[in-house]
């Protein structure tokens, strides 16, 4: 058994060996902001915050997060709804497909937690792991501009 | 009113086969006797129950054929599903691509869901209104002409009776009559309006939409042990060593067709990837590579020659001008890979949660292969990664199939692997276009001519096995048909191969190669990117050899005023006139209307060239877009914006690298895309046609892009280079000649 941290709850899990955090949000735990990209830390789908900092779980092993705080798209939410990040990619309808989203919108959050007022090469540069394949750079951009402004 | 859509006659349907499509306003239709006028899907499903569910509750259900690929057509077609049935769009959900309960709209693909499902969608509803509110005038007692609909509450001079109450007594089991009058266009509450898409509050929050995401109870995990490349043959493998690794529930074998069946997804994927490698397999060497595709393509073996156009003899010359261009095999690159969920169940139904663009084709095509029934196949569309055309959603769907008929009654989730999805996903095909025009003495084109060498551009399932991956691989193996290309209008290879501009003399003639050496199948566009960024590039050089402005140019041979408009607002909004460039810097622009008959854009692009090495930095792009009368003017903007950058990764950065044996790019480093740091702003203005068609607008913008920044490139260093991608490399080696 793994005992985890996920969103502020305490769980358990009874993961075979070698999971990684990726499948076990996923499939054990019913998660489902992270997403399969490519199992090799190169897209940035899969994206958690670990103890508030963003990690690629596609390749994190399960047991490496025991003990640890771990934070998922769902996590940001408060009060039931969406966060204001959550909102301002909303408002700006920055997705086409948003596979990609869950990531990109928790970098975006870690970015603004170390940088409430990034310009936009900032998120550039925080957002270089995350990537699209609809083109709707530009719009997550402005989303994020537009969390920070709002904040 | 937006009162004009693309129709089908009935008559003429049954006269004609079908081929026949035109456009008119519906006001002005004349309805004869036994002539009635529909859209075509609404055509080809006439039975209004199978469109609109109204429910005692105060909701509606919409059914589309069509599918949400994060387009946005969900959305668009509940807006206009609102409009006409005049109702909160918050009362209206919708389901879409389910193959037993909704409509057959086809593959959603081509385009096609602006001009073919919301049209459709419209009049289905329109017509679902006219009875409820002739309902209404029998229970109250007066003539329907002096009832007004107010979300789903209809009024007259004797009170008011709501859809909801209407319930009981009312049969959608009927066809349309095709005289239902729409709704004017100022009275629309939503068409025109960029409603908050439905899609996107969960997808921002962590709701459940993708079928990756999804678990069903008694959820099992499949995986498939691919063979080393695409001529192979299974002689032996270890079953029984693969059957002991933990988690493993089942190993399948069926011919080459090897899969297994495991408790959890990592230990599915370790085992198949376990048996991939310790399987023994006959393999053959015999792929081109991709540097000796366009040799390969020019002397292939089985090839369909085909003149499309040859409008005038060629007319005097005072200079020719010819060059070739060459487009590599391109992939879809799905951020997420393709996945499917399928459990067989007590009633022997397969059902089948996929990510197809074509889920009633593919069920047809998953009975055969697994031997049953058509109507024991169920697929219902479930939204996966953005597909960009026939990636591998299909055969995840079959491959889960495959796996779940082995373990009756349990779900089984299958998930492809990155590298798996890079490896063996159907890209768009390899092409050279070789164009030679003739210029008189003023630099005005003579002539034009054009030549395409492509291989093939859909193997879609279509209802054939052989189309879907495993097909080839179980015993007997499924042997695909030699595939046809795609003729008027849409065309396949040649998309767009038939210049817009009218010249004195127009020749473009293909040369089909019907081998694959590579899979291949529809890819955002087929032909048309690599063909507008030919014909674009071309165009380009002829504006340089007669030493006029690249867009005056353009405009003396495009007549069209609408594909003026969108030139010259993109020249407007780009600042054309008044670019004063600088060192190492160019300007681009592209044009198009895709397909000739959907929507127009065209793209200006500004880069830098780095001399040193060549590389290409994109500063800023403008963009102007006609998609006719919009329906959901972000959702426009946002597939065109999305296209350019699409469009300029693929010019950029993308070819599938291969040697003699097998496909070499498995992930992001050997197939690099566009990154958040390359991609430039970009300004969208779109221009609005109220009336007029809605013009298919999802593939607009990638043909155009791609020419603007090789146009681009050729203004910064002087230089043309004609093979994609423009790598660092090849703008390196053509400033050290130029």
């Amino acid at each position: 058994m793994i005992s985890l941290n996920i969103n502020g709850e305490a769980v358990s899990v009874d993961a075979p060996e070698g999971a990684t955090l990726l499948s076990v949000l996923t499939n054990q735990l019913n998660l489902n902001g992270q997403k399969y990209g490519c199992g090799k830390s190169q897209c940035g789908a899969c994206m958690v915050l670990i103890d508030g900092n963003p990690a690629v779980s596609c390749t994190t092993p399960a047991t490496s997060a025991s003990g640890r705080s771990v934070t998922t798209l769902e996590g940001l939410r408060e009060n039931g709804g969406p966060s204001p990040l959550q909102q301002a990619f909303i408002d700006e309808q920055a997705a086409q497909c948003g596979y990609c989203l869950s990531g990109v919108i928790i970098s975006a959050q870690a970015l603004l937690d170390n940088n409430p007022n990034p310009t936009e090469s900032d998120i550039r540069l925080a957002l270089n792991g995350n990537l699209c394949r609809c083109g709707s750079h530009n719009r997550i951009i402005r989303a994020v501009l537009r969390a920070a402004k709002e904040a | 009113m937006n009162d004009s859509f693309t129709m089908m006659k009935r008559r003429t349907v049954l006269k004609a086969g079908g081929a026949l499509t035109m456009s008119f306003a519906l006001p002005e239709i004349a309805f004869g006797q036994d002539e009635v006028t529909l859209p075509r899907n609404l055509e080809r499903n006439p039975n209004l129950a199978s469109w609109i569910r109204i429910h005692t509750d105060g909701t509606a259900t919409l059914l589309i054929g069509k599918v949400e690929l994060g387009q946005g057509t969900v959305t668009a077609a509940a807006q206009c599903c609102a409009d006409e049935l005049q109702i909160d769009l918050a009362r209206l959900s919708v389901i879409s691509g389910d193959t037993i309960q909704g409509p057959n709209e086809r593959t959603t693909a081509g385009s096609g869901s602006a001009p073919g499902c919301l049209p459709a969608v419209q009049v289905a509803s329109a017509e679902v209104r006219e009875i409820l509110v002739q309902m209404a005038a029998e229970k109250l007692g007066e003539s329907a002409d002096g009832l007004k609909v107010s979300d789903g509450t209809i009024t007259g001079a004797n009170g008011s009776v709501a859809y909801w109450d209407l319930v009981d007594g009312l049969d959608l089991n009927v066809e349309p009559t095709g005289k239902a009058k729409l709704v004017p266009t100022s009275e629309h509450r939503f068409i025109g309006q960029s409603v908050t898409r439905l899609d996107i509050p969960p997808k921002m929050t962590g709701g459940e939409i993708f079928v990756q995401e999804m678990n069903p109870d008694g959820v099992v995990f499949g995986a498939i042990a691919r063979p080393p490349t695409y001529e192979a043959t299974l002689v032996d493998a270890d079953l029984g060593a693969i059957e002991a690794m933990p988690g493993v529930i089942k190993v399948v074998r069926n011919g080459s067709f090897l899969g297994i069946i495991a408790e959890h997804q990592d230990q599915a994927w370790a085992a198949a990837g376990a048996l991939s490698a310790q399987a023994n397999w006959q393999v053959k060497s015999v792929l081109p590579t991709h540097d000796g595709i366009y040799d390969w393509l020019e002397n292939a073996e089985n090839v369909v020659p085909k003149e499309l156009v040859n409008t005038a003899p060629p007319g005097e010359e005072a200079l020719v001008y010819e060059n070739a261009f060459y487009r590599p095999y391109h992939m879809h690159g799905s951020i997420g890979t393709s996945a499917a969920i399928a459990q067989l169940g007590s009633d022997g139904v397969m059902t089948i949660h996929n990510h197809s663009q074509s889920v009633f084709a593919t069920a047809t095509a998953i009975a055969k292969l697994l031997g049953m029934e058509e109507s024991k196949v169920q697929c219902i569309h479930t939204q996966g990664s953005g597909c960009y055309g026939h990636n591998m959603a299909d055969d995840a769907a079959a491959d889960a199939a495959l796996l779940a008929a082995e373990v009756p009654g349990r779900p089984v989730k299958l998930q492809y692997t990155r590298a798996e999805e890079h490896l063996w996903e159907p890209y768009g095909s390899a092409m050279i276009m070789k164009t030679r025009a003739g210029l008189d003495a003023d630099g005005n084109v003579a002539n034009w001519n054009m030549e395409i060498w492509s291989t093939p551009h859909s193997t879609r399932p279509g209802g054939d096995p052989a189309r879907l991956l495993s097909g080839r691989y179980v015993d007997p193996p499924h042997i695909m048909e030699t595939r046809r290309d795609g003729g008027p209008p849409n065309y396949a290879s040649a998309r767009n191969g038939v210049p817009l501009y009218e010249f004195p003399s127009t020749r473009v003639a293909t040369h089909f190669v019907t081998d694959m050496p590579l899979r291949v199948s529809a890819t955002r566009g087929l032909g048309a990117f690599a063909n507008v960024f030919a014909i674009e590039s071309a165009l380009d050089d002829l504006a340089h050899l007669a030493d006029a402005d690249p867009v005056e140019y353009r405009l003396r041979y495009l007549k069209d005023p609408r594909a003026r408009d969108v030139l010259m607002k993109t020249a407007e909004i780009f600042g054309w006139d008044e670019w004063e460039g600088g060192r190492n810097k160019g300007r681009g622009i592209g044009f198009a209307q895709y397909k000739n008959l959907q929507a127009y854009t065209a793209v200006a692009v500004e880069v830098q060239v780095v001399p040193r090495n060549g590389r290409i930095r994109l500063i800023r792009a403008a963009t102007a877009n006609d998609s006719g009368h919009m329906v959901h003017p972000d959702n426009i903007s946002n597939q065109i914006e999305g296209g350019v950058i699409q469009g300029f990764s693929w010019a950029l950065k993308e070819e599938v690298k291969f040697d003699d044996t097998s496909v070499l790019s498995s992930d992001w480093t050997s197939y690099p895309i566009l990154t958040f740091s390359e991609v430039p702003p970009v300004e969208v203005a779109l221009i609005d046609r109220p009336g007029e068609p809605y013009l298919g607008t999802g593939e607009a913008s990638q043909g155009p892009a791609g020419a603007a920044v090789a146009n681009a490139l050729f203004d910064a260093i002087g230089a043309r280079v004609s093979r994609l991608p423009l790598t660092p490399d090849r703008v390196k080696a053509a400033m050290d000649m130029g």
